[in-house]
């Protein structure tokens, strides 16, 4: 048997896996988009022009975005502590990083719902330290949201940098040393960059992930911070509106295709330059 | 022409590496005077790279310490020494154009941008690089790669520049081209170099000295010829290339010659200070070979086992007639017509180049 056949009767199964579970069901999404209720891009229209749809999809963008940026911070300092720390902290980190996986979105919620709210436990210490008087307000707003979804996708974008970070030629690091270089200056300066491909993997699949994000905005948003993902929930299971929760599901997809290409020519440049 | 930079001496006393219980470098003690040209040479494992890098300050001793000028330098970290390196694979800055390469050791130094730029253009046309100054390492050639590791080496002016088998990737030509460059540098900046490399000749070609280690030992320090004409022992002798040891038997000084037996054959030699040596050592290339017994000289007695033709030079296995295997290298343009395996002859040398090893 040649290698391209054999290669086929492998992979064979898990395409048609994938195609049965996800390309199928999309294209019946995509047909309800243009069928429901009447044929046609008029759901599209009215999902680009409702003010309610496109305020629900720039809260979206801001509350990935500072996702993205506080989880890829906050895992960067986690992987390089797991990556060049001593055995004593790589232990520590990696059960910080396995912990969380056996622990439910739900669980984790309303963790942080009885760490955050009103009465929770950071504003009754704040007041009993005297801090403050009147209890600020972390939860049931983006504050709150971002919070537990920054926490939850860490662990996801350790993997892509410490990928980066293991691959990483120490001589290089040695290099810069050698030269008069201070640990900042070659951390900055020589290390980051090196790792930028990582930065961008881990970016794109926390960016990705939150896009999807329905539990933890639902829970810790209180209804106020509504994401695209319950807005097509509500559209679909709460309203007999199919086709318009159908179209806002198909501009998601197309917005998610076009920044993965756009990561992907970066990353390619990055490395051919 | 560039500027001629304040090389610096270093020196190690006693200097010894511990893995855990394995010994990488044990009582190493040398000086490297300034401006010299000191290679490292050895088998694999011997401990090169490990001196190297307790020498540029990555690894630390475990005993023993390092003086740089004169004053204790051992506790002084690798950023203080700003030693040059070249790492054996460049280790160069992957996402950094050539020129931003060359320039980070002068930014780390915080030269002023004028300077900054002039010195950098200046080493680019210096190293032959001129018009590739803005490609990453990526877009270059291994020959041109090692060229940027040298000049990012060199531009900030190190008292000391130390280089890992810089060349170990490059194909022969390119190899004699980087040789010719690294002669000239080093000519023209008067730095002292510290060299590592697997390849004999180039150690030969290019050093002031030569150090050569086997399993974490200093086993000789000298100049080219000392090294390979007057080896210390039987490792150097027979590391740095071919090498005809005749054991004597009844070997007797008297002044300033030494005699003794050999087979049938009585051989004359230099004495040798050292105990126990009491080997015949000649290089294959000193040897010749004769059909009759030479009027001068030493000779030897045997029968052609094989000869290989290597174009200018061919290289005739003997036997002699108490079953010693001998080697010699000859001009194939003097050698004897009508030679075949079994044919009688002579290996003669001259007294002066046969040592007691
Ligand atoms: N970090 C380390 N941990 C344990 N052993 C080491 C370490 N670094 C080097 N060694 C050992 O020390 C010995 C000397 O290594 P070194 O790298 O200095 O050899 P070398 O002479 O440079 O060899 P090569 O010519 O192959 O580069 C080797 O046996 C090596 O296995
Ligand atoms: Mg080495």
């Amino acid at each position: 048997m040649s290698h391209p056949s054999r290669f086929l009767l492998l992979i064979g199964p898990l395409l048609l896996f994938l195609a049965a579970t996800y390309l199928v069901p999309f294209l019946g999404v995509m047909r309800w988009s243009v069928t429901l209720p009447a044929s046609g891009l008029g759901q599209y229209k009215a999902a680009l022009g409702d003010p309610l749809v496109l305020t629900v999809f720039w809260r979206t963008l801001r509350i990935c975005a500072a996702v993205t940026v506080g989880a890829v911070a906050a895992a960067y300092v986690v992987t390089l502590l797991w990556v060049r720390g001593g055995p004593m902290q790589r232990l520590v980190v990696e059960l910080c990083i396995l912990i969380p996986f056996w622990i439910s979105v739900l669980t984790r919620a309303f963790g942080w719902l009885a760490l955050l709210s009103n009465k929770g436990l950071i504003n009754g210490w704040l007041q009993a330290l005297g801090v403050l008087s009147e209890p600020l307000t972390l939860v049931r707003n983006e504050f709150g949201v971002v919070v537990g979804m920054t926490h939850f996708l860490i662990p996801f974008a350790v993997f892509p940098l410490a990928s980066a970070m293991r691959s990483l030629d120490e001589r290089v690091l040695m290099a810069a040393r050698g030269m008069g270089a201070s640990r900042a200056r070659v951390f900055w300066q020589v290390f980051v960059p090196m790792t930028r491909a990582g930065i961008l993997g881990a970016a794109l699949v926390v960016f990705v992930f939150a896009l999807g994000f329905f539990v933890t905005p639902a829970i810790l948003g209180g209804g106020r911070s509504v994401m695209v993902a319950e807005l097509i929930y509500l559209r679909i299971f709460q309203s007999p509106d199919w086709g318009l929760g159908a179209a806002i599901s198909v501009i998601l997809m197309a917005g998610v295709g076009l920044l993965l290409a756009a990561l992907m020519r970066q990353v390619r440049q990055g490395a051919s330059r | 022409m560039v500027a001629k930079i304040r090389a610096a001496e270093i020196g190690a006393v006693n200097v010894g590496k511990m893995f855990g219980t394995f010994t990488a470098l044990s009582d190493i003690s040398l000086t490297i005077g300034r401006g010299e040209f000191l290679t490292l040479l050895g088998p694999s494992g011997s401990g090169k790279t490990t001196l190297l890098m307790i020498l540029s300050g990555f690894e630390a001793p475990t005993s023993g310490r390092l003086t740089l000028d004169g004053r204790d330098m051992t506790a002084t970290p690798a950023e203080e020494r700003a030693f040059g390196m070249v790492f054996q694979g460049y280790a160069l800055f992957p996402h950094m154009s050539v020129e931003e390469n060359i320039a980070f050791p002068l930014k780390v130094q915080k030269r002023p941008a004028a300077e900054i730029k002039r010195r950098v253009s200046a080493i680019i046309e210096m190293v032959g690089l001129g018009g590739h100054g803005h490609k990453r390492p990526s877009g270059l050639s291994g020959g041109q790669q090692q060229r940027v590791a040298l000049a990012r080496a060199l531009v900030y002016e190190p008292p000391v520049l130390l280089l890992d088998e810089p060349f170990s990737a490059l194909d022969k030509n390119l190899r004699g081209q980087m040789q010719e460059e690294m002669r000239r540098l080093h000519r023209e900046t008067g730095t002292t170099f510290v060299f590592v490399t697997h390849d004999q000749t180039e150690a030969l070609a290019l050093s002031t000295r030569i150090a050569i280690f086997e399993k974490g030992r200093l086993q000789q320090l000298a100049a080219p010829r000392e090294v390979y004409e007057r080896p210390t022992n039987r490792f150097v002798a027979e590391f740095l290339g071919e090498i005809n040891i005749l054991p004597l038997s009844g070997l007797q000084t008297c002044g300033a010659v030494a005699g003794g037996r050999f087979e049938e054959q009585a051989l004359v030699v230099a004495p040798s200070e050292r105990p126990g040596a009491t080997n015949l050592a000649v290089r294959p290339e000193y040897m010749r070979l004769h059909l009759a017994r030479p009027d001068s000289g030493n000779a030897v007695a045997a029968r052609i086992d094989h000869l290989t033709y290597l174009g200018a030079e061919t290289r005739l296995a003997l036997r002699t007639s108490g079953g010693a295997n001998l080697t010699l290298l000859m001009p194939t343009a003097e050698l004897p017509p009508a030679l075949e395996p079994g044919t009688a002859v002579w290996a003669g040398w001259s007294e002066s180049r046969g040592f007691l090893l």
